[in-house]
């Protein structure tokens, strides 16, 4: 399990992150939301051993991450943060046989090779294994990166904005395929989400923050409701429901 | 890239290096040789093929790493300010210990070539402005300040023309007895490969790295230390050759990407084939004299370097 306590970053003098405590439900997908400068990149890097913090404590399946091995937390938790410059000329193959770094050091074992088969099957890569990244559009670079991410066969994988640079289309099949992740292989997702409405209909639980501070969690039921949005966003937000999901109406 | 290729390039370039040379020795004569033909072999001609093979692969090799590391196609030893804080090294050495030895020279140059190059990374930590052609600006900018330290404190000491030596790359002076300290670059070429995939991953961004368990800083810092050492005993034994470490490693990632297991021996054999045909021209084209090898590669890097900035747009941006 996941488990911050009072957890606190500043940068300079500001107080980007206060005494933030949460627990990550199991097997679940998490959805940090909030306003741009909220704190959501910030807390999920902390969380990931990315960047440093000022106070407080992580805690992965009961151990504080300073005492993790970084090698060995990279067999249990993954993060995949928004690459926005890709500069090495990598082919998919490649990229997703770095999945099995951590296991491997590089030299690969038949049993290395049949999980990047696998996780390229998984995402419908096989055709373009032997392509450069450079070459792919931006939505099957970031296959690429999910394909890695399952390489790596971590319990716990943290996305940060997922979705940025995706079309209607590949946004809504990499959150399907996020869902599938969860329920065929019982991982836990983290991620910090921009649209409250993929977060409404994907996520299971919803952490929203604001100027640094939690000021709402719960189930996805609970949190989409105007009261707990206005909370969040310091907007007032219409919510209808289609078919089940629960969407919100901010364009107006 | 076929490595195979490449390979026997290597070698038939590296047998006309051996045969090209003003005292006559044809390869026909091979089998029989007089012993004044060994002797120009073993004193002159061997040593020379086999540094320009060292130093070829190496100045290559060098400028692959540093392109990894510092994820920007236009970074090697020369737009970096590493061979300009090694040149300043070499000169503190001789101002400093004038009875030292070479190795003790190359010690100090190394010393100082990583400095300059931690430095510069420093720099570029501090840089928000990461455009691809800025930064090597700033290793210029850089490396020219250094440069003009070296020139002023030379010219104090009546020692320009001895530095200016260390700056002109030349194969002529190479010969038996002053160039063996090259082979300290065969065992950095192999820890390089060993950290290979390590440098492919740090390629990737610091999240990258650490996400897959590594510790970027350390390897950073292997990674610069290798570089900093085969340029130091490079410069010490060869001279300058500039623009190898830029071209070399964007030609073949050009051709073979960047996965720095298969780039790195494709690099190596390139960066040594290159240099050897560069030689080999330089001492035919004026021939009985020659063409000093960083004005050839120079001259050749130079417009091959311009090509590689106008088809940017395409690969490297």
């Amino acid at each position: 399990m996941i488990e911050t306590k009072q957890i606190t970053k500043k940068y300079q003098n500001k107080t980007v992150l206060n005494a933030i405590d949460l627990e990550v439900p199991e097997k679940k997908i998490t959805a940090f939301i909030g306003s741009n400068g909220a704190g959501k990149s910030t807390l999920l890097g902390i969380v990931s051993r990315l960047l440093k913090k000022e106070g407080g404590e992580v805690l992965i399946d009961d151990m504080d991450i300073n005492e993790w091995k970084s090698k060995a937390l990279s067999k249990k938790l993954a993060i995949l943060k928004q690459n926005n410059q890709m500069t090495a000329r990598l082919t998919v193959e490649d990229l997703v046989s770095f999945g099995r770094f951590p296991y491997s050091q590089g030299v690969l074992t038949k049993d290395d090779h049949e999980k990047v088969t696998e996780a390229l099957a998984y995402m419908g890569l096989e055709p373009l294994r032997k392509n450069y990244l450079d070459a792919l559009s931006g939505g099957q670079q970031q296959r690429a990166y999910i394909a890695m991410i399952i390489a790596q066969d971590t319990d716990y994988v943290l996305l940060d904005e997922p979705l940025n640079n995706l079309d209607m289309k590949n946004a809504v099949q990499m959150m399907k395929t996020l869902r599938r992740l969860v329920d065929d292989f019982g991982k836990t997702i983290i991620l910090v989400l921009h649209d409250i409405n993929f977060a409404s209909c994907y996520a299971d639980y919803m952490v929203g923050l604001k100027n640094g501070e939690i000021v709402a969690q719960g189930s996805t039921e609970e949190i989409m409701t105007s009261d707990k949005l206005k909370d969040i966003y310091d907007m007032h937000l219409d919510i209808t429901e289609i078919n089940q999901c629960k969407y919100c109406l901010y364009f107006k | 890239m076929r490595k195979w290729i490449l390979v026997i390039m290597t070698i038939l370039l590296a047998i006309m290096s051996v045969f090209v040379g003003v005292e006559n020795v044809p390869l026909s004569d091979a089998l029989h040789l007089t012993k004044e033909q060994v002797d120009i072999l073993m004193i002159s001609r061997f040593p020379r093929t086999v540094s320009i093979i060292i130093a070829g692969a190496g100045m290559s090799i060098c400028g692959l790493i540093m392109q990894q590391l510092t994820r920007n196609r236009f970074v090697s030893p020369t737009t970096a300010g590493t061979l300009d804080a090694a040149r300043l090294g070499v000169l503190v050495a001789i101002m400093v210990f004038p009875q030292a030895t070479t190795l003790t020279k190359m010690l100090v140059a190394f010393v100082f070539s990583v400095a300059g190059t931690f430095i510069f990374i420093q720099l570029l930590n501090r840089i928000k402005f990461k455009d691809t052609i800025f930064i090597p600006l700033v290793g210029l900018m850089f490396g020219s300040i250094i440069s003009s330290i070296t020139t002023f404190f030379a010219y104090k000491n009546n020692l320009v023309q001895n530095i200016n030596a260390w700056l002109q790359g030349d194969f002529s002076a190479v010969l038996r007895g002053r160039y063996e300290m090259l082979y300290i670059t065969i065992p950095l070429f192999l820890i390089a490969y060993i950290y290979a995939n390590r440098f492919t991953v740090v390629g990737m961004g610091e999240s990258f790295a650490v996400n897959l368990g590594l510790n970027y800083k350390v390897i950073v810092a292997i990674g610069l230390t290798l570089v900093a050492l085969m340029t130091s005993s490079v410069i010490l034994t060869v001279g300058t050759i500039p623009f190898l470490g830029l071209i070399v490693p964007n030609i073949i990632s050009i051709y073979s990407g960047d996965n720095l297991r298969q780039t790195l021996p494709l690099t190596a054999l390139f960066g040594a084939s290159f240099v050897l045909a560069c030689d080999i021209l330089g001492r035919l084209i004026i021939f009985p004299y020659e063409i000093s090898i960083s004005l050839m590669v120079g001259v050749i890097g130079s417009g091959i370097f311009i090509i590689l900035l106008l088809r940017r747009e395409k690969y490297a941006a």
